[in-house]
């Protein structure tokens, strides 16, 4: 179990949220350099602690950034954001933070705690609210547990903050804070929920830091040999490789905000049924040769053949070639209070049931 | 009737190329100054065909010279970046996960100044003035001359970027600057290293493009020439001067398409071997295939469309060690006709191991005829795995493909290559490259932001393909021969009216070519 993350563990954990982002969640290569810049800079390692390790009447919040993937990798942060929010939610509540949380283990919000971490000092918890990444806010665990998503803060980087102090469901939280990051360039740090201990043991789905770093130890490994790593990392998740192939068309729109879209994959060798994936941000419906074989809140990654890179639904081209990961969700996703949040209905696909992979992801 | 001239690392090719016909084509050693070795090339082509040189269209250079010379951090100028994006974007300065050895060449002189955009044209912040001509003042002290200027979100709005430009050029009038907008597409980091590239070799380029120039005018050739480019397209000759790094991937871009043509094979694995390195890469439909991830040049990660190729340190000139067997990646390079042992050097090099094996006949036979006849079988296994991993890397499936094997350096390859159907050593593969600039196309562009809510997708789409038609025929393509080879679309989310970026290639034949 991780225990900390220096300087030599950030590629790993990097790739690993990539994969755990499931096409989307946002690149974790800037995450990735950023972290590196703080941890050299500031000498200490980032301090990971398991969920059982936080006191039950300790507070601790979640912390990331909301907002478009395209915006992310050209507007680059200030730096100052997520201090400048986490420190707003801490005078409005009156009390410390003990530790951050995770609140999207998939893609670049995967590693902004441990930047926030270590920028405050503070442990960072083995853990996260998704075990994968979400589009939106309401979709965590720890909202569908019932923790009140407000009060919570938004930063920008010219030192704005906005504490949202009350708002009575998670979906009108969701729907203020995008609006809001609309407002302030399309990108902004997000500190919520703010949760006792005894709320975060729980409602956290554990150990997908620890998932992170192993399965992208597992692509590097791989790497080195030349290997296919796409297997071994399926197994990590009690998941399996679904399709193996080359991408042959992408179609995208956007509409309300979300990058959507349909991608094709056909088969090496000739072979008649092809894959088709549609994605809202992250792939949402595996279908081959016309049957439903994978759906959401399942994990569906897909990685590069060549290196075993995660590959986010915006750098999905004609002539990739890539393995398709089916992996168990989290049995923490599985209730029928969380399917009624993430399964296919939630995102637009009522006639198709969640016929869940066999196992959990952890 | 047009000349097409490959001037890589090891060898300065050249072949005269009448329509599709190879007439004449020579292979000579590069030279430090460049310009030396295309004089050379030149002067044997017009020999042997009894050229007269009015009658040449065109002249298609494609070099790899300002890729090595990132590469070997060599030739590139002290360069200055500013970036408009404050407050935001400083928790990343410009070249930050540069390596350390280039940024020092390079003299990390870097800024960070208030402007920018947001997605939706807001301003980030104000542009100022002064803090521009103060960052002017302080690179001016620093007897820094290249400028790179990168602005958040400059594809969208390139306006705060030309602003800054023409501060700089009030306290520098001589200074030599490179806008991100012209260079790269979104992605701050990734465009913002490629203007610093660019920035950093325009001396090197304005030497080197004039080296062509005198080159071609001391042979009385008239003829307009030509750069290759990235795409496998032409650029003027002032243009490259301008925007070197886009010549970065033509090398093996030029020997691709050069090895489809000879071969007529329009899908299939190109292993290129030249005298430092074997490049290998795939052809789709007679074009290389593109790298869909960000592509690194000399560490220095971009995000420019490079084709996807696999380079190992292997090729005519590289040096062998005998105790344990090695091959390269260590290279004679150029100086290989007086280095290798059978041109009366020291230095054992797979050239020597090829001809003590009897795979080739060059150089003087007599001055290898006592190497260990087991060091020569170990050395060729060693060339026959690196080569079969690398292949086999590179397939798309375990199905046999064919495999075009080119470059100077072939002679290394004479066994049979794992997974694949057929080897073919087409006539001329030594020049293949020179070949692929020769029948390099003119290509056209746009990029542009369209609001699908009022057009609708097809038509958005139509315009930008007639946008794209339209600017290669301007370019000097031949209407008829114009394709659409590329067309990328990228949504940008939370713009109102499903806004989508549309960018579109188009590529013809250059007319009267």
């Amino acid at each position: 179990m991780l225990r900390q993350v220096a300087l030599e563990d950030t590629h790993a954990v990097a790739i690993g949220a990539g994969i755990l982002g499931t096409g989307g969640g946002g690149n974790t290569y800037l995450g990735r350099i950023w972290l590196e810049q703080e941890l050299r800079q500031r000498g200490v390692n980032c301090t990971v602690i398991a969920a059982d390790d936080v006191a039950d009447d300790a507070m601790v919040c979640a912390i990331g950034t909301m907002g478009a993937p395209t915006v992310g990798i050209e507007k680059l942060l200030r730096g100052s954001e997520f201090v400048t929010a986490l420190r707003t939610l801490e005078d409005h509540i009156g009390s410390s933070f003990a530790a951050l949380v995770v609140s999207e283990i998939g893609g670049s919000n995967g590693l902004r705690p441990l930047i926030a971490g270590l920028q405050l000092g503070l442990p960072v918890v083995d853990g996260d609210g998704m075990g994968r990444a979400f589009p939106e806010l309401q979709m965590d665990t720890f909202a569908i547990g019932g923790v009140p998503l407000t009060p919570m803060a938004l930063a920008d980087s010219h030192g704005n903050a906005v504490v949202f102090h009350h708002l009575d469901s998670p979906l009108k939280a969701e729907q203020y804070a995008r609006s809001l990051t609309v407002e302030l360039g399309g990108s902004a740090a997000l500190a919520m929920p703010v949760m006792s201990g005894e709320q975060l043991k729980r409602f956290v789905i554990r150990g997908t830091l620890s998932l992170a770093k192993r399965m992208g130890d597992v692509v590097l490994a791989s790497r080195l040999r030349g290997a296919d790593a796409a297997d071994e990392v399926a197994s990590l998740a009690n998941g399996r490789v679904l399709f193996r192939g080359k991408v042959v068309d992408v179609e995208r729109r956007t509409t309300r905000g979300f990058a959507r879209g349909k991608l094709t994959i056909a088969p090496f060798g000739g072979a008649d049924e092809v894959m088709d994936i549609v994605f809202q941000n992250e792939n949402l419906v595996a279908w081959l040769g016309g049957e439903v074989v994978c759906t959401v809140p399942d994990l569906i990654c897909i990685l590069n053949l060549e290196d075993g890179e995660p590959i986010g639904t915006e750098l999905l081209r004609y002539g990739l070639r890539v393995a398709v990961l089916g992996l168990p969700a989290p049995i923490e996703l599985k209730t029928p209070e969380a399917l009624a949040v993430v399964g296919p209905e939630a995102f637009g696909y009522p006639a198709i049931p969640f016929q869940p992979l066999p196992g959990n992801l952890l | 009737m047009r000349i097409g001239i490959d001037v890589g690392g090891t060898n300065t090719d050249a072949v005269l190329m009448d329509g599709m016909e190879v007439l004449s084509s020579t292979k000579t050693p590069t030279t430090a100054n460049v310009t030396d070795g295309i004089t050379a090339a030149l002067r044997t082509i017009i020999a042997d065909s009894g050229l007269d040189v009015a009658k040449l269209d065109a002249v298609m250079i494609g070099t790899t010279h300002f890729t090595n010379a990132v590469v070997e951090r060599r030739r590139l100028q002290p360069t200055a970046c500013i970036r408009l994006g404050l407050p935001a974007t400083a928790c990343l300065p410009p070249l930050v996960d540069w390596p350390g050895d280039l940024a020092d060449v390079l003299g990390r002189h870097t800024y960070l100044a208030h402007g920018g955009h947001e997605f939706d044209g807001r301003e980030i912040s104000p542009f100022d003035p002064d803090e521009i001509r103060r960052i002017a003042e302080d690179i001016k002290q620093n007897g820094v001359n290249a400028i790179a200027i990168s602005s958040v979100f400059s594809p969208v709005n390139a306006a705060f970027e030309e602003k800054a430009a023409e501060v700089v050029k009030q306290v520098m009038p001589e200074a030599n600057i490179t806008l991100s907008s012209t260079i790269g597409r979104i992605g701050l980091l990734e465009r913002e290293n490629a203007a610093i590239m660019n920035a950093c070799l325009r001396e090197l380029a304005m030497k080197t493009v004039s080296g062509f120039k005198a080159a071609l005018a001391a042979m009385n050739i008239s003829a307009p020439f030509f750069i290759s480019q990235n795409d496998g397209t032409l650029m003027n000759a002032d243009f490259a001067a301008d925007h070197p790094v886009l010549t970065f991937a033509s090398g093996p871009t030029n020997s691709m398409r050069g090895a489809a043509f000879l071969s007529g094979l329009k899908d299939a694995i190109v292993v290129d071997v030249g005298g430092t390195t074997t490049d290998i890469g795939v052809l789709q439909q007679g074009f290389p295939r593109v790298a869909a991830m960000a592509v690194n040049i000399g560490g220095v990660r971009t995000n420019f469309r490079m084709p996807d190729t696999l380079s190992i340190g292997l090729g005519g000139g590289s040096i062998i060690a005998t105790d344990p067997v090695r091959v390269g990646p260590q290279s004679v390079g150029y100086e290989l006709t007086s280095k290798a042992r059978v041109f009366g050097g020291e230095v054992l090099t797979t050239t020597d191991i090829a001809v003590a094996a009897g795979q080739a006949k060059i150089g003087d036979r007599d001055r290898v005829s006592g190497l260990d006849s087991g060091l020569v079988t170990s050395v060729q296994d060693r060339i026959e795995e690196m080569v079969n991993v690398s292949v086999d890397r590179m397939k798309t499936s375990a199905t046999p493909v064919p495999v075009i094997v080119v470059g100077g350096g072939s002679i290394l390859i004479q066994r049979e290559i794992e997974g694949t159907s057929e080897m073919v050593k087409p006539h001329h593969y030594a020049v293949a490259n020179a070949i692929g600039a020769a029948i390099a196309q003119v290509g056209g562009e746009t990029d542009k932001v369209f609001s699908l809510a009022e057009m609708g997708r097809d038509e958005a789409l139509a315009q930008a393909k007639q946008e794209a038609t339209d600017r290669a025929v301007s370019a000097g393509a031949d209407a008829d021969t114009v394709e659409i080879v590329d067309v990328e679309e990228v949504p940008l989310a939370y713009l109102p009216g499903n806004a989508t970026r549309i960018m579109v290639k188009a590529v013809g034949d250059l007319v009267g070519g």
